[in-house]
């Protein structure tokens, strides 16, 4: 049962991934992605890390992709506004991306052998034991993080004011 | 200053209490739910419908005297009156044997008054010399046609044996009034 | 003994799904009498009895309406709109407890579809999914009064979710779960959370209204300024859809309302009386309704009290005023809790 769940997700995350690329209309490209990091919130529940699953929903799909939707619509991008792609800068896309894939696949080769999830390592995305985790174990790059986003925010206001001194 | 209630208007800067608002959203809620249980103004209208003065100036009537003939003489003084010109009438005279019908010997053979030009003043009910016309206290119906609101004498008069009661307009007061030099011609026989 | 799970769970869903859409029905009666009588005036009246079978009579008019699909529109997208502002709409009940736990032959029949144990995150979750339909919609419509409708409803969503979220955190921190079936047996008694996190409440329910797109939070749908906001293309049932959605969403936000800061099925002095628990369970479920039927309508009587926003007044109440306040009372709380607590 599981595992059928988990192809079905997988071939769904998969399809919608490509759709996103392929798809000519950029609404429609994040819709695709929508249902892409639906996908993969599946896979975390599959996975019985119900807190990253709802976190990533709240995060990717309700907030992150609803200011994506919101610029788009803003700009209405179509046909006619698409600016124009030289040459070059095709050519320097499909190598920037060959050398991601690259990098993608290199490091999945270390990662051949999955261990098997025992009993006991069940609960370890529940809420309580992530906590636990992450305010004792990862304090200082728990830390680190917010003070990374404080730093993000601080630049967002300050790109936000028109007049600067 | 017409009211109490005005207020003059000062631009200061708001007080604490003003600024968080709270005090006065509840303030706003306190007023509507204390219209929520006042007593409701609707009439639930074609069930029940609302009391109307006795003297209320509605839809005319054309009045037959006791054997059922009309009264109307067509003299013209109500179309005189009519300060909107709402009254039309074509006179004509009584032939032998219409005694039953018309009371004297000139009668209205067509009287019509258009309702949308009328502005249910009365001035046709105190101008008339015969007691003839009446105002009612009954609504005039719609209509959503232009010509349909010009009333002939088909709904103007009264039925026989079905008298519109026009009693409360005809008080002693008014037949006193009546008397009254300035309507000399109205003067009752 | 599986199936008879799934065969209860069933029947919880169903039974949780017809009360959201009855209770969604008549709470645009309920909305029409209260405007009504607020406007000293009586409301519905012709249809039934008091005018009772009102959202009947609205329902079949929808139904018989034209159908209009405008030409221009995307056709997937514009029929998607409305079905997903209803469905995430109905999706939040699944987590709400409704009361106790019933015993039957021993075995406990808790009255709620499913304790999730990150039960809040999750209504935050399809809350946030909520806004899709409206963006969708008003896009797909192809319309420029619809597309300001959808802009309009997507920041105001946005802004009030992190207000909303901060004044939760602080709720969460005092309660120490994230499963509303907890929350809701935490507070038995007078341990009602509206008397630890009062700001909190405050700032919740305001972002309730905001969500919730109600007045005088309406701007999305403001027909002044946009005709009908998203909805201005839609005719219908897929305007019902919307409309009803919007009932439904009040519904269930008087229900969250109710279990997070007002006890949910608890009620003080009650457990003095009564001691058996499966009456117990019973009387909850009625205090639970009676809760969530009052917060349904102060929700209306606040719509007819308060005039709207204008929208950078929305934002700077958002931004400026609810985002500060609910850090502050994060700090509060987390003091509170370090001077009194252990």
């Amino acid at each position: 049962m599981t595992l059928y769940i988990f192809y079905f997700l997988s071939f769904l995350a998969i399809l919608s991934a490509f759709m996103v690329v392929f798809s000519k209309n950029p609404v429609h490209s994040v819709l695709y992605l929508i249902v892409t990091f639906f996908a993969i919130a599946g896979h975390y529940i599959l996975l019985n890390a119900q807190f990253l699953a709802a976190v990533h929903i709240i995060v990717y799909a309700g907030a992150i992709m609803v200011l994506f939707l919101y610029v788009i619509m803003m700009l209405n991008l179509n046909k006619e506004t698409e600016p124009h792609k030289s040459t070059y800068l095709k050519l320097a896309a499909t190598v920037s991306g060959g050398i991601f894939m690259v990098v993608l696949i290199g490091s999945l080769k270390g990662v051949e052998k999955i261990e098997n999830l025992n009993a006991a390592n069940q609960s370890a995305g529940l809420i309580k034991n992530l906590g636990h985790v992450l305010y004792n174990d990862y304090m200082l790059p728990f830390e680190m993080a917010s003070i990374l986003f404080l730093t993000a925010m601080v630049g967002a206001v300050l790109l936000g004011k028109n007049e600067l001194k | 200053m017409l009211t109490n209630r005005s207020k003059v208007v000062v631009d200061k800067k708001m007080t604490f209490s003003e600024r968080i608002y709270l005090p006065a959203i509840i303030g706003g809620l306190f007023i509507t739910i204390k219209h929520f249980f006042k007593k409701k103004a609707t009439i639930d209208y074609p069930k029940v419908t609302r009391e109307m003065s006795g003297v209320y100036r509605g839809q005319h009537v054309l009045k037959v005297d006791e054997n059922g003939a009309e009264r109307c003489v067509a003299c013209g003084l109500c179309a005189v009156a009519c300060p909107a010109e709402a009254i039309t009438m074509t006179g004509a005279e009584r032939k032998p044997g219409e005694e039953k019908l018309y009371r004297e010997e000139k009668y209205a053979a067509v009287y019509e008054i258009n309702m949308l030009r009328c502005i249910y003043c009365g001035l046709c009910e105190d101008a008339c010399p015969k007691e003839a016309i009446f105002l009612t206290d009954r609504l005039v119906e719609v209509s959503s046609n232009r010509d349909d609101m010009i009333f002939g004498k088909d709904k103007l008069k009264e039925k026989y044996f079905n008298e519109v009661d026009i009693t409360k307009r005809l008080t002693k007061e008014v037949i006193e009034f009546k008397k009254d030099k300035f309507h000399l011609h109205n003067q009752m026989d | 003994m599986v199936s008879g799970f799934i065969i209860y769970k069933a029947i919880m869903v169903v039974v949780v799904f017809l009360i959201g859409l009855g209770i969604a029905a008549y709470s645009t009666y309920a909305e029409r009498k209260v405007a009504a009588f607020i406007q000293d005036r009586i409301g519905p009246n012709n249809a039934g009895p008091y005018g009772l079978l009102q959202p009947i009579a609205d329902g079949v008019k929808m139904f018989m309406k034209e159908e209009i699909i405008p030409d221009v529109s995307n056709k997937f997208l514009f029929i998607l709109g409305p079905s997903l502002a209803m469905l995430t709409a109905c999706m939040t009940g699944a987590v709400i407890p409704w009361s106790s736990p019933i015993v039957i032959n021993g075995v406990s029949y808790p009255l709620q579809i499913t304790d999730v144990n990150i039960g809040i995150l999750y209504i935050f979750g399809v809350v946030s999914i909520g806004v899709y339909g409206i963006m969708i919609g008003g896009w797909a419509s192809n319309n420029k009064y619809s597309l300001l409708g959808a802009l309009r409803a997507s920041a105001q969503m946005i802004s009030y979710e992190i207000a909303m979220g901060l004044s939760i955190i602080a709720l969460v921190m005092t309660t120490g779960t994230l499963s509303l079936g907890e929350i809701a047996a935490q507070q038995a008694g007078w341990h009602w959370n509206v008397l630890y996190q009062p700001l909190g409440f405050l700032i919740f329910i305001t972002c309730a209204f905001a969500e919730c797109n109600r007045t005088p939070f309406d701007l999305p749908e403001c027909e002044t300024e946009l005709v009908g906001g998203y909805h201005t293309e839609y005719s219908s049932m897929k305007l019902g859809f919307y409309l009803f959605a919007e009932y439904v969403n009040m519904f269930i936000s008087s229900a969250i309302i109710a279990t997070l800061y007002f006890g949910g099925y608890n009620m003080p002095l009650v457990g003095r009386f009564v001691t058996d628990p499966n009456i117990l369970s019973i009387l909850g479920v009625v205090f639970m309704f009676a809760k969530v039927f009052f917060f349904i309508f102060f929700f209306m009587w606040i719509r007819w009290t308060i005039p709207r926003f204008r929208y950078d007044q929305l934002m700077h109440l958002g931004w400026r005023i609810f985002i500060p306040l609910s850090i502050l009372n994060i700090l509060l709380t987390g003091l509170g809790i370090l001077v009194f607590n252990k």
